[in-house]
């Protein structure tokens, strides 16, 4: 489904992402964990192809075919999406008609008809239940208003309703209470399927006790410094980033490799 | 007092005979006045019309007082627009209307045009009413017979609707009561120009306590298509009664002369109200401004009665130079005055507009909302006025002034004038400035939203709350006219 290679990205001029490999499998989870500046939202954003991330070095393969270079509206039309950290208000612009444009928008992509305004309606009243979502928050402006909460529903019924082939969730859980977050969760699990593959990105393990990752990568300086199963997100938990930093500090040679990986 | 309705026959027979005087086409070519400006030349446009004395008077007044402007040189140079030094003398004031060459299919209309018309959502008929393109005698008849029908229902209403020089004949004593009223041959350089030469243009009037059935718009006008240089529109809403006028067209609009100096006239009695919406899509100039229209109009209401109202909508995409300030006169107590605004500019094009709310009745109200919008190397001005006059006791304006701006190129800038001349009045300004954030832009283009339609969308929402003002399928065509306009404002 996706596999890094050697991606390194600049923001502003500044090198944030430093050679990160990573491969997801069709149907499979990964987390990816790391500190405040350790790269998690650049890489959110390389792989979406927003315009301010500057993709350097490295390979994006998604279905076997190199995104780097991919307009970020052929990407979403491809099935990549992000369920944004910050979701953007847009006055004047209801989430209704907005919902209806993106959604046809990825169906004329595909060779699907639009949907019609009736069509549509009865798609994103059944979609709404499943993240527990208002039928007024339809009317609003999109995401003008809208609470911490209710933001992060809207970007997980955005995913429902576009069934993308990749969901890439940047730090999902930041700003929501415990009931909040759980219903989020519902609205995602609802989306797993053998076929469809998600990067989770979060500072903290409680997401991971609602969606449950195949995979655990935590992220350091733009480098992925450690991977493995669920449980290295409770010992992330347990002992903190401290720990992992710590670790990389006492045995500087990998670190240097990898220096010099970018070098070359 | 009105003629009887024109039975279908005698349209069918007007018609067949304006095909008839096509044949003649070098007899109506011919029928123009040299260029310049002088009494001769009024002398010729109201002799041609038939005109009464007391209109040819009014001309010669104005035309007096514009040779005094010239030599004055009260051209006005406050608005923030600048273009070469107009030739008054150089233009042709008297033309007879002229057949466009019948084209025999769409397909000889420019493709750039046709695109945009496609985009637009006009239709396969509409398109070929607008490009000349010669229609079947069947098409021809239902759009007579769709017109007919509703000056039918106008009449049967009282209601009279139709070109100014028709009004002048057949309304003498409404035209004369009325004409210069609000604004008066000598009010500003281009509305005594407009008063001396103008050529024809619209006339409505609405009897006591009528609502008019339909929105009034020159589409079915059709005995008068097309509009002047120097157009005239007056419309009057007697006591108690209601019209909605239609101006304007979203098809692109091309024209050889390059200045249009306007002049639009309303007035509203006790208790009657007014709804005047314009779309504005004349030709802006290439991408260095060049051939575009300049366009200074003058557009005046006055509420006149005690609880009347009158309200101005415009969407300005097009004209190289807008320099427009619809206003309201607010005479009567209780009078409401409303400013809806949108205004774009791309390339290079200039617009200076915005409103006066001159407030002289108790209790008057005005609300302003003013949407700019600057893309390419566009540049923007809002420029109002809002007065309140000694005895306006308890006056409310509530003014509201957005700008948006596409890109590091063009300009927005807002003059805001208040004149408060007593105390018991409220009045309030609010002003923002934003951009398109490149967040937002991220945002729609995630999910699958080309960057155009992006930025079209995010457009139609800065504007909602002037377009939702619109009549519904004026409405539609606008939110496609400001997609269309801002093409080639990204990347």
């Amino acid at each position: 489904m996706l596999e890094i290679k050697n991606l390194h990205a600049s923001t502003a001029g500044t090198p944030i992402l430093k050679g990160i490999d990573l491969s997801v499998a069709p149907g499979e989870i990964h987390a990816v964990m790391g500190p405040n500046g350790s790269g998690k939202s650049t890489l959110a954003n390389a792989l979406s192809g927003r315009p301010t991330t500057e993709v350097t070095a490295g390979e994006i393969l998604f279905e076997g075919r190199d995104l780097t270079g991919m307009e970020p509206e052929t990407r979403a039309c491809e099935g990549i999406f992000l369920a944004f950290q910050y979701p953007v208000e847009i006055p004047g612009v209801g989430n209704n008609y907005f919902l209806k444009a993106s959604v046809n928008a990825v169906r004329e992509h595909r060779g699907e008809t639009a949907l019609d305004a009736m069509d549509f309606l009865s798609l994103v009243r059944e979609k709404m239940k499943l993240v527990h979502m208002p039928d007024e928050l339809m009317n609003r402006p999109i995401n003008a208003g809208f609470s911490g909460g209710e933001k992060k529903r809207n970007e997980v019924l955005q995913m429902l309703l576009l069934e993308p082939k990749l969901c890439i969730l940047d730090e999902t859980d930041s700003g929501l209470d415990i009931d909040a977050l759980r219903e989020v969760a519902e609205g995602v699990n609802a989306l797993r399927s053998p076929d469809r593959s998600m990067l989770i990105i979060t500072h903290y393990q409680r997401l991971l006790d609602y969606i449950v990752p195949d995979k655990v990568h935590v992220l350091s300086d733009g480098r992925i410094v450690r991977s493995g199963d669920k449980d290295l997100a409770l010992e992330l938990e347990e002992k903190g980033y401290g720990w992992i930093e710590s670790e990389l500090a006492s045995n500087p040679a990998a670190s240097d490799a990898r220096a010099e990986g970018v070098r070359g | 007092m009105s003629e009887a309705p024109e039975s279908e026959q005698s349209q069918l027979e007007r018609l067949a005979s304006s095909e008839y005087k096509y044949g003649f086409v070098t007899d109506i070519d011919t029928d123009q006045a040299p260029p310049g400006l002088n009494e001769d030349v009024v002398r010729l446009i109201s002799a041609k019309k038939k005109e009464p004395k007391w209109l040819l008077d009014f001309r010669l007044k104005a035309l007096a007082r514009f040779q005094e402007m010239l030599e004055e040189e009260t051209e006005p140079t406050w608005a923030k627009v600048s273009y070469p030094k107009i030739d008054y003398q150089d233009i042709i004031y008297y033309s007879a209307p002229k057949q466009q060459p019948a084209l025999e299919s769409l397909d000889e209309v420019d493709p750039e045009l046709r695109r945009t018309y496609d985009k637009l959502g006009i239709s396969i008929e509409e398109q070929k009413r607008i490009s000349g393109v010669k229609v079947a005698v069947d098409a021809v008849f239902d759009s007579v017979s769709v017109a007919t029908t509703f000056k039918a229902e106008l009449e049967k209403q009282g209601i009279i609707f139709g070109s100014f020089t028709d009004a002048v004949h057949e309304h003498p004593e409404l035209v004369k009561e009325y004409l210069g009223s609000v604004v008066p041959y000598s009010d500003n350089f281009f509305a005594t120009l407009n008063s001396a030469v103008f050529t024809d243009g619209s006339f409505a009037y609405v009897p006591k306590g009528v609502r008019c059935p339909m929105e009034l718009s020159t589409y079915f006008r059709i005995n008068a298509a097309g509009t002047g240089q120097f157009e005239r529109t007056l419309v009057i809403a007697d006591e108690g009664s209601y019209v909605s006028y239609l101006e304007g067209c979203t098809a692109p609009q091309r024209d050889e002369n390059q200045l249009h100096a306007a002049v639009v006239e309303l007035v509203a009695l006790d208790d009657a109200e007014i709804k005047y919406s314009t779309v504005q899509n004349w030709y802006p100039g290439d991408e260095n401004g060049v051939g575009g229209i300049y366009n200074f109009v003058t557009k005046r209401g006055a509420c006149r009665g005690a609880r009347s109202k009158i309200s101005w909508t415009q969407v300005e995409t097009g004209s190289a130079i807008t320099w427009k300030y619809p206003s309201c006169l607010l005479q009567g107590d209780d009078s409401v005055g409303e400013f809806y605004s949108v205004a774009m500019t791309n390339r290079r094009q200039q617009a200076d507009t915005g409103t006066k709310m001159i407030h002289l009745g108790k209790n008057t109200r005005s609300t302003i909302i003013s949407k700019g919008i600057s893309a390419g190397k566009g540049e923007q001005s809002y420029r109002g006025l809002v007065k309140i006059g000694p005895r306006a006791e308890g006056a409310r304006n509530y003014s509201q002034c957005d700008s948006l701006l596409l890109g590091d190129e063009c300009g927005a800038h807002t003059f805001p004038y208040l004149e408060v001349k007593n105390p018991s009045a409220t009045v309030e300004h609010e002003a923002t400035t934003s951009k398109i954030g490149e967040d937002q832009l991220f945002y729609c283009r995630q999910r699958g939203i080309s960057e155009e339609d992006a930025i079209s969308m995010i457009v139609n929402g800065f504007c909602k709350e002037v377009l939702s003002e619109l009549p519904m399928e004026f409405a539609v065509e606008a939110q496609a006219l400001l997609g269309v306009s801002l093409e080639g404002s990204v990347g």
